[in-house]
């Protein structure tokens, strides 16, 4: 900590499933200094106790995210010094996901319901059928373009306020990755996908709010992929003539 | 809330679009010139279409609330789906059931 210039105060939450409660450090501040870098100096520093999650450091990999002052956060990507608020820093784990230990949320019923929101590959052809021909600029590829780059890293599912309220929601990633497959030429049944997004938790619970897509770290927007999923549905059932 | 539901809810707001402008309308336009409530009845009363207007608007509103209630209450309350069921239904009827007092005194003969 060659460069420190000063300190500021930061707030970990440090738990588990039955309950938690914040823990205050002093931690020098630097110029560039993201709150992951925050996170792990005091894990090497302060506290080895501490438990959280990251990889790739670089924006790739979705592990990093935390509720960062109130709001979910890739911390491998967010600086300090746009986030530090009254020389603070408030750091815990993931909303709207049961926490593990300190600053790992168990990432389960996320990845539960992306599965549940027929997020898997179900091909339209074999390995002895030709590859489809898909023009780059085919409107439903360019649909489907729209949200491959999707790092599961769930800051959308804790941005959510319907998730918060209704536990069977799926929750925008698993919906936004359900539209990607729907637009997909290489998924076989789309209808299974509707099928998969119409029940009791599906896209239709969805109240706009638009939380994911403002908070969604690669500024994708699952509100958007939603809609769709939304207008897709209910085409698909008056088609179905009931 | 599951696409029938969803399906219902915002079909009855497509037809409640433009009957809440004309019930707006109809109520600023009928007060402008001091209308007494037997003049206004004597307009409504054996107006099929008064009937019809009024009749669908409370149909739309009833199925509208209701479907809107049990949303509420399922993400505030959390209840199960059998006692949302049961209050969205109970609480359609009987907005149904009123709406429709209310529509017949004003426009049966």
């Amino acid at each position: 900590m060659a460069n420190t210039k000063d300190t500021m105060t930061v707030k970990v939450w440090r738990g588990d499933k039955h309950g938690g409660a914040y823990h205050e450090f002093a931690v020098p501040r630097q110029d560039n200094q993201t709150v992951l870098d925050v996170v792990s100096w005091l894990q090497q520093n302060r506290d080895p106790n501490l438990s959280y999650r990251f990889a790739c450091r670089v924006g790739m990999c979705g592990s990093c995210a935390m509720m960062v002052n109130g709001t979910p956060r890739w911390t491998c990507r967010t600086h300090v010094n746009k986030v530090l608020d009254a020389n603070t820093l408030v750091v815990a784990p993931l909303r709207n996901l049961p926490p593990i230990k300190d600053l790992v949320a168990d990432m389960d019923p996320f990845f539960d319901k992306w599965i549940e929101a027929g997020g898997h590959h179900d091909p339209s052809a074999s390995r002895f059928d030709a590859m489809p021909q898909i023009a780059p600029d085919d409107t439903k590829r360019a649909v489907a373009n729209e949200s491959i780059e999707c790092i599961n890293c769930a800051v959308c599912y804790a941005a959510c306020d319907t998730v918060a309220h209704n536990e069977n929601y799926l929750g925008p990633a698993a919906l936004q990755r359900a539209w990607t497959l729907y637009n997909d030429e290489k998924v076989n049944d789309t209808d299974a996908v509707l099928a998969a997004v119409s029940g009791k938790g599906g896209c239709h619970n969805c109240h706009s709010q638009g939380s994911c897509s403002l908070y969604c770290p690669n500024e994708l927007n699952p509100m958007r992929a939603i809609a769709g999923l939304k207008s897709a549905t209910i085409k698909h059932q008056l088609k179905r003539g009931r | 809330m599951d696409i029938r539901l969803y399906m219902a809810q915002r079909l009855s707001a497509i037809i409640m679009i433009p009957l809440v402008f004309g019930h707006l309308g109809v109520m600023i336009y009928a007060i402008q010139g001091g209308l007494s409530a037997s003049e206004i009845l004597s307009r409504t009363q054996g107006s099929v279409f008064w009937f019809l207007f009024y009749g669908l608007f409370v149909i739309a509103v009833s199925v509208h609330g209701a479907i809107g209630l049990r949303t509420i209450l399922s993400e505030f309350l959390r209840l199960n789906d059998l006692a949302l069921d049961a209050i969205m239904w109970g609480f359609g009827l009987v907005s149904i059931f009123m709406g429709a007092r209310a529509v017949s005194a004003v426009t049966w003969l």
